[in-house]
């Protein structure tokens, strides 16, 4: 039995799906997304925790923050250098959003460049970018 | 202790070592980030073309599928047409129910002794179960990493992760193949190392894929879950892997070379090892191939030519001797 051109075929079409990567991104550079702070948020120079941790355990706060809030009632959050916070993603002005204003500026990017679909938002209403709202609803949980 | 499990878990701790030092301490994030994931993807690529090439080379005579049903015969004899497939179409279904379901593994038994000497084969799927459940794990897990290596990231791969985040447990959110794909593994293993027949007959060859593995989801899972990466760095090199413009972006903990480092001897051991049945699987002629020995003859192709002398060509040579002596003729003169 001769099935070598089958076979042949078989492997160059596994060659090529294993290469998919290569060819799908060929001739786009690709760089990765610079992250713009807001004014506000450049000058009040410190976040809730040191930059590295932020970036990369944000969630983790967050979903903390989330518990704290709905179970404790708790919404000040004092940092490591003393400031309070509070404890919100959305509303008022000592919340995240309230000194990054822009989620597509400070959320999106990142997440869409990793690909990452955070369920903040099915709850959570986003600001208007530019203009900081006052009278949002309390986090409706 | 058994050596041959012992030397391949000794071999994967010392290849972590090899990496979180080669990054922590001398600082060859370049050789561990792009040299070693580039010579691993074209050690993969090209051993694996090599070994098939060499596979489809081999010459396979006759047809030698195992059966398990009934072949095509008298028509009033039932034909199990996929376990006994006489036709291209019916080995075709026959073969993608065996890639995709296992066929052949869900048959499996176990044998027991019971009094008497009796002997008798016992119920056991639990193989069947977890291996289909690491091979799909696996696969999942592997169409997921796409998002590192696609920008932008198609949609379909948004989806696959929002299907297989859907528990919603934790930030950032469990992953179901990640959790199968360890439970999986790790019962492979045990019932490699609990079981005396099977420990027995186990080489280091089929440990070592699979502590190597189990390195590779641990440092995965720790990495999303527990020690943390910076992820758009994380991607930034990936990207640059795949555009050829490698670079090492700053601040990526030494955990994920060592993820990439284990999946790197992962891609260029597959070659040369057991895993092959990847390709293996598509070529084995015990499935491929159509019973259909009975109603077509197959001529091995490469038998010698014979020099035959037929009867006909016989007579014609000898027709007058033979006549002289008295023998029969077919042909008169």
């Amino acid at each position: 039995m001769n099935d070598k051109n089958r076979i042949t075929f078989g492997l160059i079409v596994f060659i090529a799906i294993v290469t998919f990567p290569f060819w799908y991104n060929l001739g786009k550079a690709s760089s990765a997304p610079e992250l713009k702070l807001s004014e506000k948020a450049k000058a009040a120079k410190e976040c809730v925790k040191p930059k590295e941790i932020m970036r990369q355990e944000h969630m983790q706060i967050l979903d903390l923050w989330r518990d704290t809030v709905v179970r404790d009632a708790n919404r000040a959050y004092k940092s490591g250098s003393g400031k309070t916070f509070g404890m919100s993603l959305s509303s008022g002005e000592e919340s995240c959003l309230g000194c990054h204003e822009s989620k597509t500026e400070f959320c999106d990017k990142c997440h869409n460049y990793a690909s990452v679909a955070p369920y903040c938002w099915t709850c959570h209403i986003a600001p208007e970018e530019k203009k900081p709202e006052e009278n949002k609803p309390e986090e409706n949980k | 202790m058994n050596e041959k499990y012992l030397y391949s878990l000794i071999a994967v701790i010392a290849l972590f070592l090899l990496a979180y030092a080669g990054v922590e301490a001398a600082g060859l994030q370049y050789l561990f980030g792009i040299i070693i994931p580039y010579l691993a993807i074209i050690t993969f690529v090209v051993g694996f073309a090599m070994r098939i090439m060499d596979w489809a080379s081999s010459p396979v005579p006759f047809r030698i599928p195992t059966t398990c049903g009934q072949q095509k015969s008298l028509p009033w004899i039932k034909h199990n047409k996929i376990d006994n497939p006489f036709t291209g179409g019916a080995v075709v279904i026959r073969m993608i129910l065996e890639i995709l379901f296992f066929r052949s593994l869900f048959r499996n038994t176990k044998c027991k002794m019971n009094e008497g000497p009796r002997i008798s084969y016992v119920w056991e799927k639990w193989l069947w179960l977890f291996s289909l459940a690491f091979h799909y794990a696996f696969l999942t897990t592997l169409i997921r990493h796409l998002r590192f290596f696609l920008e932008p990231v198609p949609f379909l791969l948004q989806i696959l992760e929002k299907v297989d985040g859907f528990l919603q447990i934790g930030l950032p959110g469990v992953l179901i193949s990640g959790v199968v794909l360890l439970a999986a593994v790790i019962f492979l293993l045990l019932r490699r190392i609990l079981i005396p027949q099977i420990r027995y007959f186990s080489l280091a060859a089929d440990f070592f894929p699979l502590f190597l593995i189990i390195g590779i989801a641990v440092s995965g899972i720790m990495m999303r879950y527990f020690t943390k990466v910076n992820i758009v760095g994380v991607k930034e090199l990936t990207m640059g892997l795949v555009t050829f413009h490698p670079h090492i972006p700053e601040g990526i903990g030494a955990i994920f070379y060592v993820h990439v480092f284990f999946v790197s001897v992962l891609l260029a051991y597959f070659p040369f090892s057991k895993l092959m049945h990847m390709g293996g699987v598509f070529l084995s002629p015990t499935r491929n191939l159509p019973t259909n020995t009975r109603a077509y003859r197959h001529i091995n192709p490469w038998n010698p030519e014979v020099k035959i002398h037929t009867y006909q060509a016989y007579e014609d040579d000898f027709r007058e001797k033979m006549i002289e002596a008295g023998l029969p003729v077919e042909k008169e003169l």
